[in-house]
């Protein structure tokens, strides 16, 4: 099969969800690719289906209530969504691994860390005890461990937050995967502890060339990291671009007030700008737009029709009927505040 | 407590300043003293990136959650004299009649050749009516010595409670928590049935298989108890173990191992089995003395354990046709089995304190 230089091509994956308040749609029609080496990132609110769109990646979704309606997820020319239960497998862990959010409940508590990170390679790099041993002891020193020696028999309560996602990515690039899916890796840390993990990561990648894709509510987390950026709200891609490209010329009402948000330490005056209104409620979506209620510049044909995915130029896309005024505006401006 | 160091700071920052109490300058400084349980954990001792810890080159095994529910039951005096009294028991019941046959050079089902001796003599007296130390717990109706057979039908009734609990652990943990962490219409179809056969009175159940399947000779009898004390005591087990699942599954490192790629009955018996493991082991605690009840009845009624062999009950079943004459037949191993009984519920209680200290608060 032919994969274009694409390590994965995710098209129009819809992931729904069976609530007795009627069908969530949690992630409608998301299409994205990922180029070998690249780090892609999502950003959006809570509730956006950043962590649904990644879960559905490697079938992970819980079924029921959950179910994925349509789409196709190809990996290296496999479509992931057609393959059987044993096969994906297979891939889970070796091939595309995940870190999660909250590292202080994705280990076991009750399991040494030398066993959990010993599992996934004996498991799927067929490794004896003592190989497997003397790898996760390596695995441990590279993500900086200090003292991976005594600390490997160790149980993950007597390790801190920090310490803990440090393990959880030790784990997750033990098999070497071609693709790392960190779920918000830094949400549940304190600041100083954020930066070494990004930092960390980004190391990581760098020597081992996996490809990443980031998810995170935290714009000033993708700024530095991500190659290109996808903005979700209500299950859907509102903006796509290179990274630099979208922080200096948003085309989306949606993206710039996203980007209003962040707090700017320059300005030590007035208060600090938030996008009114609350995030919709994806069983229950309005007709037109979804971000209408909220957005500034919306008219009436915004509350009336589903925008248009607009092109506005090789490689940035906007779902919005303005997409060319905004992204004109943002041009003309001399970039975000 | 001798494997980890006094301190975590300690022997490697001999400047850092000792710790005094808080305003009162001068006072003597706080030092661990013997006993003081000093945990070693990282995220106050050790900053990220830190590593004053690697100086200290001791190899420390981590502390398990056992060694800390070990700590605090050995804290518990009841459950101590619980644990003491069921070690002692259970001991006295597996060497016991050896040691008496070694002293007296009789098996607990010797029966004296003089006819003048074939007769029920009460605690601690010789057949000529004086003080003596041979049979402590007098003999039964044909002149065997009670205290070895108490002590033998012990071995039969410790082995039904702990085999019985054996087989209800085995069904009870693989059946809730397969049926928990599946969810959904397997988890519905298999806990109606644990409902079906909770409907059905668990005694006649019994009574009914044990007639069924009656077996010619003694040990099969007890084989069959075995078996069907334990397929009747699983249903509760099922229950706690699915309820344990049910809310551990959602937990992110289940999902983690899901994505590493972990089969289901590896993630079912390999990570979340042992999250259940504190309730499990305390309810089976509790599930031996009650099997052991559940027994004695049996062989009271005459269902259980057969002659030769003895157990509890069947002592105790004896002991009562003659309990106007000879109350010692019925008290004696009466007696031993409420101890035991009452030691192994002292011993789970504790052992619930001990592994699930917030319940204690409930």
């Amino acid at each position: 099969m032919v994969t274009n230089g694409n390590l994965l091509d995710v098209r129009e994956l819809r992931t729904y969800f069976d609530t007795e308040d009627g069908v969530v749609k949690a992630v409608d029609g998301i299409s994205f690719q990922l180029h070998r080496g690249e780090t892609l990132g999502i950003v959006g609110e809570s509730g956006s289906g950043k962590s649904v769109t990644n879960l559905s990646l490697l079938r992970l979704i819980p079924e029921p209530p959950g179910r994925i309606v349509s789409g196709e997820v190809i990996f290296q020319g496999h479509d992931i969504l057609k393959l059987p239960e044993t096969e994906v497998r297979k891939i889970r862990g070796k091939r595309v691994a995940m870190i999660f959010q909250d590292p202080m409940t994705s280990l076991n508590p009750f399991m040494r860390i030398s066993r959990q990170l010993m599992e996934i390679t004996q498991l799927h790099l067929g490794h004896s005890k003592r190989q497997a041993y003397d790898h996760g002891l390596k695995m441990l020193e590279m993500v900086g461990i200090p003292d991976a020696k005594t600390r490997i028999d160790r149980y993950p309560h007597e390790f801190s937050g920090g310490m803990r996602q440090r393990v959880m990515i030790a784990m997750a690039l033990s098999c070497q995967p071609e693709l790392l899916i960190a779920d918000e890796p830094t949400t549940a840390l304190d600041v100083t502890i954020q930066a070494q993990i990004l930092e960390l990561i980004k190391t990581l990648k760098q020597v081992t060339g996996t490809s990443v894709i980031l998810i995170t509510h935290d714009l000033g987390v993708v700024a530095g990291m991500t190659d290109q950026l996808i903005v979700m709200y209500a299950g859907k891609v509102f903006e796509q671009a290179p990274t630099g490209e979208l922080f200096a010329k948003p085309g989306n009402p949606y993206t710039k007030g996203l980007l209003r948000s962040v707090p700017d330490p320059l300005a030590e005056k007035g208060t600090l700008y938030q996008i009114p209104g609350q995030p919709p409620d994806v069983a229950h979506l309005p007709a037109g737009c979804p971000f209408a209620p909220r957005c500034e510049r919306a008219e009436d044909i915004c509350r009336r029709e589903f925008p248009p995915f607009v092109q506005l130029n090789a490689s940035h896309y906007s779902l919005c009927h303005f997409a060319n005024e905004v992204y004109e505006e943002s041009s003309v401006m001399s970039g975000p505040a | 407590m001798d494997d980890r160091p006094k301190s975590p700071h300690g022997p490697s920052e001999p400047d850092e300043p000792a710790l005094t109490p808080l305003g009162t300058p001068g006072a003597p400084p706080i030092r661990p003293r013997d006993g003081d349980i000093i945990h070693t954990a990282p995220e106050l001792a050790v900053g990220e990136g830190d590593v004053r810890s690697a100086e200290l080159g001791e190899h420390i095994r981590g502390t398990s959650l056992g060694r800390d529910a070990w700590r605090r039951l050995l804290r518990n005096k009841l459950a101590v004299f619980g644990l003491v009294v069921v070690s002692i028991i259970t001991i006295a019941s597996i060497f016991g009649p050896y040691v008496i046959q070694l002293i007296t050079g009789q098996t607990p089902d010797y029966i004296p050749n003089d006819a003048a001796l074939i007769k029920s003599f009460p605690p601690f007296t010789s057949p000529d009516g004086s003080f003596s130390w041979r049979h402590p717990m007098g003999t039964d109706r044909q002149g065997r010595d009670l205290l070895a057979l108490v002590l033998q039908g012990g071995q039969i009734s410790l082995m039904v409670g702990i085999i019985a609990t054996l087989v209800s652990l085995v069904i009870g943990v693989s059946y809730g928590a397969t049926s928990g962490y599946l969810g959904g219409r397997v988890d519905s179809i298999m806990m109606r049935l644990v409902d079906v056969l909770y409907a059905i009175p668990y005694l006649i159940l019994v009574i009914v298989l044990l007639s069924m399947f009656k077996s010619q000779t003694a040990r099969g009898q007890v084989i069959l108890l075995f078996v069907a004390l334990g397929v009747v005591s699983w249903l509760t087990m099922a229950r706690i173990v699915r309820g344990q699942v049910l809310s551990l599954k959602n937990q992110e490192f289940v999902l983690a191992a899901r994505a590493t790629g972990v089969t289901t009955a590896r993630i079912i018996f390999r990570h979340l089995v042992p999250n259940t493991l504190g309730p499990v082991i305390v309810y089976a605690t509790l599930t031996i003395p009650s099997v052991m009840l559940t027994e004695a009845f049996l062989s009271f009624l005459g269902f259980g354990v057969q002659a030769p062999m003895a157990s509890w009950g069947s002592l105790a079943a004896e002991g009562i046709q003659n309990i106007g004459i000879f109350p010692w037949q019925l008290v004696c191993p009466g007696v031993t089995m409420a101890i035991t009984l009452l030691s192994l519920n002292f011993l789970g209680d504790g052992l619930r304190d001990a592994l699930d200290p917030q319940m204690r608060q409930v």
